[in-house]
């Protein structure tokens, strides 16, 4: 598509609303050295016609008016005879001449400003999108953006090698055994560590932690919740049997890595109990008060955090290990990718984390800017809703199964920022199928709609979270739907405006990314392999839920599978499940997810984790 | 013996009347402000968002769900939500948001100078810049000058905001490094600055800190200018309309027969006559760059209120959103008591009326 094509395009694609059109904004700039100029000529023809288009008018007074000429014939007439009365050439150019020294003095301010400077070499900053962080509570904290701020500033029990997940490890725990009936864990908690704060850490807090997330039970306390916990029976089940040691109790013998990752989860991180109780009010086990402060024992403290505007880390000079080379660590919340990429080249920022696959390209070039990546655990994949007539037939969920182009849309829409994958556990976990055996095939989709009775294809609708990525992705799927005759209509909104619907049940096809809660294979298989009720007013909504697929037999291996203690069958378990899945699922499941981020050339160690608490800025260093 | 009786009793007759007057203002207002909060309430409630989503996102149990489904006191009628906010409205208490788990006010506050600052600094670009080629534009019609303005204009009333913010960015920024980056101040005066007023620029002047004051004035710079171009593509339009209408009555005919300066006429006669609709037509104008544009608020990432509303209203964070709505709603009422204050000392006619 040539410059003037796509500036043309973009002018029909609607108002000037949405990252989108910011995206294709900055794709002028790249390579359409005239459109800029043209646009606003382009802008002002569909005014009258594209009423979407037009700048709210504050008076309601119809911008045409504006725009036009105002001249009405009699005024003219007067006004000639009164230019010829007097002479008025003189005073214009007395006039034009304030105007432009005007115009040259607001110029002068402007350079006047100083030249940038280059970011503290003891302060890594960082430019992210941040507002989606609501609390810095552990027991609170389910956002990817927070989850990455807990993650350097709070300590869970265990931990496990971000390269190789199967390698658990103690962080506040020195040790820990299995009862005989696999219901009981008993913990030992290392010596001499301390928290931020100066307070020892002793058994009692991570059993307060733990308690305190069951009895708020805020969103991320299903993790713990599934072991049968709950507010009444949390002090039995998780108790403090010494100074340094403490039990958990579960209601089965569940796998023992299931209760290990989760514990690993956010909401598994220790808080300071002797701080926290300090600031209890009303019996909130100090909830008001943690949801905006810090009770932790990490690499950093949490300094600052101001909703859409900043997060400030400071080095913790109590930390137990050693110590970060960073004073400070700070998020910018930068909405925009494309202004994100104006900061990293100015050197204004050290790391930028929402680049676009078009700024990633466009930075490759740049030699003070290296890109680097880390598959995370999200998938994108979508969900054909079985209350709807045409896709709950098998032969269609197989066919649209065809109908996406796979390698395409990874290596050039998404640029490398996701991989193809096509199985329910994303790669890296226990048990993870990585086989993918749909690739676009227009002529087999077409023969298998002709056996489903829908020669000539049939309309859906596929609701559409208007992120650049997931509307890229859906144009791609759209078009090559079409060609088997499927109509595909994308309806475009909000991410919780389609998550309302799709978890109402009201959608044809949901489109959507999904990533796990914690690093045990049950997180996937538990929302894409299980539906313990699939009536309307049942109590969880699971994904199989949500796309109304009746799954008694597959729920029970997905159940039989978490109790399984040995890792080798388990993951055998897990791999005939997601084979089965991939077949006779109606998910269609795309791709796994992978982490870009733009980084000045003399930032180093900065870890890419599979999820958001396992990226550690801990080891980062700036050269200079 | 100069005041007569009959004056007197004129005066004390007005009394009353003016008392009629401030209840009937003090009625509109209260009609207004309540009509707003119902629409905007009953928006929240069609919108189809479920506004728990935001406190407990998509996983969470149906416990925790339901905890938060009472909390917010979506178990009770709608009419019964609605007075208990009108109730807590009332007494000053406009609830705390999902979002940032703060009062509204609070936010509001911390938000709302941001958004101020901006907007000030770029109606006040915009006014210097649109009166003066608004009124070039009306007496030089049709000739080059006039087509100039008019196309200038119309690339700022016409080109979208934040592509004109971007390329901005590109060339004052990242090219010409003429002004500074995103944000309305650097990180490493961020600190230093205590702020009091929230106005950066007013805070940094008063602690006397002025490296900080001109990194908050660098920083500024660009998207005020944008705005100011933005309002002063319509300001000038409307000034050139005006100026226009009154240039060509009669008293200017009779004026310039009488041989009065022409700068006189144009800057006297004429601006003044215009100036009592343009005072409506500025007014209005900054009235919307208060709301907080949140396009350019977006690419400058300018934490202000239009960014702040976006957010909330996306996530169905209805307090936040009515909040916002009631400060919008304050600031156009008093904008437009201010003009028409500014009515009458700009007119002697609609003074004597009263």
């Amino acid at each position: 598509m040539g410059p003037t094509a796509r500036l043309l395009r973009w002018h029909a694609t609607g108002g000037p609303i949405g990252n989108r059109i910011n995206d294709d904004g900055m794709r002028w700039l790249q390579d359409a050295q005239w459109g800029f100029v043209v646009s606003p000529f382009i802008q002002a023809l569909k005014i009258g016609t594209m009423s979407n288009q037009v700048p709210r008018s504050l008076t309601g007074q119809s911008p045409i008016a504006l725009l036009g000429p105002t001249v009405r014939p009699r005024q003219t007439l007067k006004r000639r005879a009164t230019d010829r009365l007097l002479n008025r050439e003189n005073h214009m150019t007395h006039f034009s001449k304030i105007v432009a020294a005007a115009i040259v003095s607001a110029a002068m301010g402007l350079t006047s400003a100083p030249a940038q400077a280059e970011t503290p070499p003891d302060t890594l900053i960082q430019a992210w999108q941040i507002d989606d962080i609501i609390s810095l509570d552990p027991a609170e904290v389910f956002e990817f953006t927070a989850s990455e701020v807990l993650g350097n500033s709070y300590q869970p029990l265990v931990g496990y090698n971000v390269n190789d997940v199967s390698d658990i490890f103690g962080v506040i725990a020195e040790s820990w055994e299995v009862s005989e009936d696999g219901k009981t864990f008993s913990f030992v908690i290392k010596p001499d560590l301390q928290f931020a704060s100066g307070n020892p850490i002793t058994a009692a807090d991570p059993v307060y932690s733990l308690q305190r997330a069951v009895k708020l039970d805020k969103s991320p306390a299903f993790i713990l919740t599934q072991f049968g916990l709950t507010a009444d029976n949390v002090e039995q089940m998780v108790r403090q049997t010494g100074d340094m040691t403490f039990e958990l109790e579960m209601d089965k013998a569940y796998a023992p890595t299931l209760l290990l990752y989760c514990l690993t989860a956010t909401v598994g991180f220790v808080v300071d109990k002797e701080l926290v109780v300090s600031h209890e009010a009303d019996g909130d086990f100090g909830y008001e008060w943690l949801k905006t402060n810090y009770a932790g024992s990490g690499a950093f403290t949490i300094r600052d955090w101001r909703a859409n505007e900043v997060v400030v880390l400071e080095r913790n000079d109590n930390f137990s290990g050693d110590a970060p080379a960073m004073m400070r660590a700070i998020y910018r919340h930068i909405p925009e990718g494309s202004t994100q990429r104006l900061l990293l080249e100015q050197g204004d920022i050290d790391i930028a984390r929402n680049l676009g696959a078009e700024e990633i390209v466009a930075l490759s070039d740049n030699p003070d800017i290296k890109i680097e990546n880390g598959i995370k655990g999200s998938i994108y994949y979508m969900g054909l809703n079985q209350k709807n007539e045409a896709l709950a037939n098998p032969k269609v969920a197989e066919a649209m199964k065809y109908l996406v182009d796979y390698q395409t849309i990874a290596d050039t829409i998404m640029n490398g920022k996701v991989k193809v994958h096509q199985a329910f556990l994303p790669e890296g976990f226990l048990g993870a199928l990585n086989d993918n055996p749909y690739a676009l095939d227009v002529e087999k989709a077409k023969t298998l709609l002709a056996e489903a009775g829908y020669a000539d294809g049939f309309t859906v609708t596929m609701d559409t979270r208007n992120t650049p990525e997931i509307t890229a992705i859906a144009e791609a799927i759209q078009q090559t739907m079409a060609q088997a005759g499927i109509k595909l209509e994308l309806i475009p909104g909000d991410g919780q405006q389609t998550l309302t619907k799709y978890r109402a049940r009201n959608h044809d096809i949901y489109i959507g990314r999904w990533g796990p809660d914690y690093q045990d294979p049950h997180t996937n298989a538990d929302t894409f392999a299980r539906n313990p009720d699939n009536s309307d007013d049942a109590a969880s909504k699971p994904l199989a839920w949500r796309n109304a697929w009746d799954i008694p037999e597959m729920t029970a291996q997905a159940d039989a599978a978490v109790l399984e203690k040995d890792a080798a069958a388990r993951a055998e378990m897990y791999v005939a499940l997601q084979t089965e899945h991939q077949q006779v699922s109606p998910f269609v499941i795309m791709f796994q997810e992978i982490e870009v981020l733009g980084l000045r050339n003399n930032v180093d160690g900065f870890i890419i984790g599979p999820s958001f608490n396992d990226n550690s800025f801990r080891n980062v260093t700036k050269s200079e | 013996m100069s005041v007569s009786p009959a004056n007197t009793g004129g005066r004390w007759r007005a009394l009353p009347t003016y008392g009629l007057k401030a209840g009937k203002l003090i009625a509109t207002v209260a009609v207004t402000f309540l009509g707003l909060l119902v629409v905007t309430f009953l928006i929240g409630r069609v919108v189809p968002v479920d506004p728990v989503l935001a406190v407990v996102g998509d996983r969470a149990s149906k416990s925790t769900y339901d905890a938060a489904y009472i909390a917010l006191g979506l178990d009770k009628p709608l009419y019964h939500q609605f007075f208990i906010y009108l109730k807590q409205a009332l007494s000053g208490d406009l609830g705390t948001s999902v979002l940032t788990k703060k009062p509204i006010i609070e936010d509001i506050a911390r938000v709302f100078p941001a958004t101020l600052e901006l907007a000030t600094a770029g109606i006040i670009l915009g006014t210097l810049f649109g009166v003066p080629l608004g009124v070039w534009g009306a007496v030089r019609q049709g000739k080059l000058p006039d087509q100039v303005i008019r196309v200038v204009g119309l690339v700022g009333y016409s080109a979208p905001i934040f592509w004109l913010g971007l390329l901005g960015l590109l060339v004052f920024y990242a090219k010409l490094q003429w002004v500074a980056g995103p944000g309305r101040i650097d990180i490493s005066y961020e600190y230093t600055v205590t702020q009091t007023t929230g106005l950066l620029l007013i805070d940094t002047a008063m602690q006397g800190q002025w490296d900080a004051f001109r990194n908050v004035l660098a920083h500024l710079a660009l998207p005020a200018v944008l705005l100011g171009y933005f309002s002063m593509a319509y300001i000038s339009r409307m000034t050139r309309s005006f100026m226009l209408a009154e240039l060509g009555q009669e008293y200017i005919i009779a004026a310039r027969v009488k041989g009065v300066p022409e700068w006189r006429i144009i800057w006297v006669h004429a601006l003044r006559n215009a100036a009592v609709p343009l005072v409506t037509v500025i007014a209005l104008s900054y009235a919307g760059l208060l709301e907080g544009s949140v396009l350019t608020e977006t690419v400058f990432a300018w934490p202000g209120l239009g960014q702040y509303l976006t957010n909330s209203l996306q996530n169905a964070d209805m307090n936040a959103v009515l909040g916002g709505t009631l400060v919008i709603g304050i600031i156009f009422v008093g904008l437009n008591l201010l003009s028409d204050l500014l009515y009458t000392v700009l007119d002697p006619r609609v003074r004597r009326r009263t």
